[in-house]
């Protein structure tokens, strides 16, 4: 009953949610960004800027086009029937929709970590030299072994796998898979990681580690984070973006948005009245 | 919204619902209702064993008899005179030399006091047609024999065989029998000499088709199954998991899609001699293919097993999670890496189960291959995909058919050949889903 007073307050009183960055790089950006999934329109028009090397979180209430949006982003609702996607998505100022660019190149650029872990059925190893192999990475076994390597290593993993690679991933606890998932996304170097609630399966320890694993992480790649948890929104992320029915309510500064939010929505959402 | 408090509903309390009479009533309904269940559940698997049990043992018992084939021994003499009166002593000679003759001197030796052409000739019958191959193979396989005498056990003619075995009976007036009452007087004779013998009969094994039963055998529609059932297996295998993953993982969904998938289920409901039909028309009729072949009869049973491998492929490529797509896909792989690379090892034991139990379909699939006529009378082992042949079902179909008595075991025994088959086939299904079986 809340939601829908609200919601039906809300064009009333619209005002600009500041999705977009004018004080620093921006890696990606989009553009009224509409999604429908059939008749139903699942984002209405989204307008945000994700900025270069920091941590940009999604947050809102369940069904609101948080991952509807991430999945934008990489392209990953390419296959979903029905779906249309409308609107203006770039990476490095080149649409991402455009005819000349190749799908599979943009999403070895933009990797993705899904929130149910998703560990290939094969050795811990293939699981990560798998993207470097298929994109020709290494140009031979020494550098596939130094990939892998690194990428358990900055996945936190490396210690506790490094003397059973060839055992299946599939065989590793829920917070060792997704931090398999994470080094498998890192193995191909991407720009930008996208991550859709990486950390709704895991333990507060696995979680702390992962959180601190994005933070490290934020130096050298551009990283989107979806989470119900506002305390990790607050604990990873530089901006918070804040959606609600569809809409981008409100994007700012994480400080900001969780100390002085400028939208009722948006604060009533933080402090758990509503979600 | 509603404040639980204000719900004006209030039941009885549980525990004192369970202790009333009424509450102590339902349980023992419950425990009825379940033992009930139970003795149904028992009942019907009850009566499938019993089925099972009244076909096998049917078939087992009329069929193990045919593995053993009473011998008859007699003392040959592999006589020059008879054989290479010019004295070549080349191999064509033997070849082409009268091996019944040595039978005939052997079983006159045997019993002299028998005498007349019609007597004689009724004589000669207790061994089998065949038994001159037996000799010929012999003495080609040592010449050394020539010249001398030695005691050799030769397959019996099927109607001793029957009387041995117990088949045709005694009391029974001689011109009921298909044996004549002095025939079973030698054998007994010769059975009271230990010179009669029941051994495993590895003709049975090695021949092809006969007419005379103690010389028939289903390794000519064994070979015929193979050549038939390679075919099938190379054409609809990857034309299967091509149509099955391209459906499921590439083709957009829209109407043509599903008129694709509805024409696909109905094709697998398709009664067989339809297929059978259809290929005596276009592969016969139309590009005029040889009749009987098992190249002819492997196309056939492509197209029959072709739907059940399409399903059961499909069904296999959707059970496999798309969370294993999306990581494919997420780390950059185009979707064809996605498939050939993650999802179809994942469906592979699926896929090859609905294969193997497609195959073992075709196995025992006769009717299409009756249209196309590999139902001929061959005695031959088929030498390539492309020789007149047949194969085991059909073999029982042509043995039911034959008149003679000894044909009723050959054909439960070779059904019992046909089930072993199917059931080695099966194994290797289930073996083959144990094997390749995955978690994720
Ligand atoms: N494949 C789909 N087909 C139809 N509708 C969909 C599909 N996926 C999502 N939706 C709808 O789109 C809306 C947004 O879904 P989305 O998954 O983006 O929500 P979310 O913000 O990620 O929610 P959550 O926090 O629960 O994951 C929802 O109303 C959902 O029902
Ligand atoms: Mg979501």
């Amino acid at each position: 009953m809340n939601d829908s007073l609200v919601a039906q307050s809300a064009p009333a009183e619209k005002m600009d949610p500041g999705g977009l960055l004018t004080d620093r790089t921006v890696k990606m950006r989009t553009r009224d960004v509409h999604v429908f999934y059939g008749p139903k329109e699942a984002l209405k028009g989204i307008d945000l800027d994700i900025g270069d090397r920091e941590v940009t979180a999604l947050i809102g209430p369940s069904g609101c086009g948080k991952s509807t949006y991430l999945r934008c982003l990489n392209r990953m609702n390419d296959y979903i029937e029905g779906i249309r996607v409308e609107g203006r998505i770039e990476l490095d100022g080149r649409d991402v929709y455009d005819k000349s660019l190749d799908v599979v190149q943009l999403r070895a650029q933009i990797g993705m970590v899904f929130q149910k872990p998703n560990p290939f059925p094969k050795p811990i190893y293939e699981n990560v030299a798998y993207g470097p192999r298929i994109h020709g990475l290494a140009k031979n076994r020494a550098e596939l072994d130094e990939i892998v390597e690194g990428s358990l290593r900055k996945a936190a993993l490396w210690e506790e796998v490094k003397d059973r690679l060839d055992q299946p991933g599939t065989g590793l606890s829920g917070g060792q898979q997704q931090r398999l998932c994470i080094a498998r996304a890192i193995a191909v170097n991407p720009e930008v990681v996208l991550m859709d609630e990486p950390c709704s399966a895991l333990d507060p320890i696995a979680t702390a580690k992962i959180e601190e694993l994005i933070d490290e992480l934020r130096a050298n790649y551009t990283i989107v984070i979806v989470t119900h948890s506002m305390q990790q929104a607050a604990r990873v992320s530089q901006r918070t973006a804040f959606f609600h029915l569809g809409d981008l309510v409100e994007c700012g500064e994480t400080e900001q948005i969780f100390t002085t939010p400028r939208e009722q929505r948006t604060q009533a959402y933080i402090t758990g009245r509503f979600g | 919204m509603t404040d639980i408090a204000q719900i004006d509903f209030r039941p009885r309390a549980i525990s004192v619902v369970l202790a009333s009479d009424e509450g102590q009533r339902r349980i023992q309904r419950r425990y009825a209702a379940e033992r009930r269940f139970r003795l149904y559940g028992i009942g019907a698997i009850g009566l499938a064993i019993a089925f099972l049990v009244l076909m096998l043992g049917t078939v087992l018992s009329n069929g193990m008899t045919a593995f053993w084939q009473t011998h008859v021994r007699l003392d040959i003499t592999f006589d020059k005179e008879l054989l290479d009166p010019d004295g070549k002593g080349d191999r064509a000679t033997l070849e082409q030399a009268d091996y019944a003759a040595l039978i005939r001197a052997a079983l006159g030796r045997e019993f002299p006091d028998v005498s007349g052409r019609s007597d004689r000739r009724d004589l000669f019958e207790l061994v089998s047609g065949g038994a001159t191959f037996e000799l010929r193979r012999m003495l080609l396989d040592d010449p050394s024999l020539l010249g001398r005498t030695v005691p050799v056990w030769l397959t019996s003619s099927d109607e001793v065989d029957m009387l041995i075995k117990g088949v045709f009976d005694r009391t029974e007036p001689e011109a009921a029998r298909k044996i004549k009452d002095k025939q079973i007087k030698w054998v007994d004779a010769l059975a009271a000499k230990g010179a009669v013998e029941r051994q495993f009969h590895t003709t049975f094994f090695t021949a092809g088709d006969s007419r005379e039963p103690e010389q028939a055998g289903i390794w000519g529609g064994f070979v015929g199954s193979v050549y038939t059932l390679g075919l099938t297996l190379l054409l609809c295998l990857p034309i299967g998991v091509l149509a099955a993953v391209y459906l499921e993982e590439f083709a957009p969904k829209n109407r043509w899609t599903d008129l694709i998938e509805v024409n696909i289920n109905n094709l697998a409901a398709v009664p067989s001699i339809v297929f059978g039909l259809l290929g005596l028309a276009v592969f016969l009729g139309f590009f005029g293919l040889p009749r009987s072949a098992p190249l002819v009869g492997g196309m056939v049973l492509a197209l029959i097993v072709l739907p059940t491998i399409i399903i059961a492929g499909r069904a296999a490529l959707k059970a496999v999670p798309p969370s294993i797509r999306e990581a494919a896909l997420g780390v950059g792989a185009s979707r064809q890496q996605a498939v050939w690379h993650h999802v179809l090892p994942l469906a592979m034991p699926g896929v090859m189960t609905g294969s193997i139990i497609g195959m073992a379909h075709a196995l025992g699939e006769t009717a299409p291959l009756l249209m196309i006529g590999m139902v001929a009378f061959v005695v031959d082992i088929p030498t390539g995909p492309t020789s007149p042949a047949t194969v085991l079902p059909v073999q029982v179909f042509m043995w039911a058919d034959s008149p003679e008595r000894a044909f009723v075991e050959k054909t439960s025994a070779a059904i019992i050949v046909l089930l072993v088959l199917l059931g080695l086939m099966n194994a290797a299904a289930i073996y083959l889903r144990k094997k390749f079986e995955r978690r994720w």
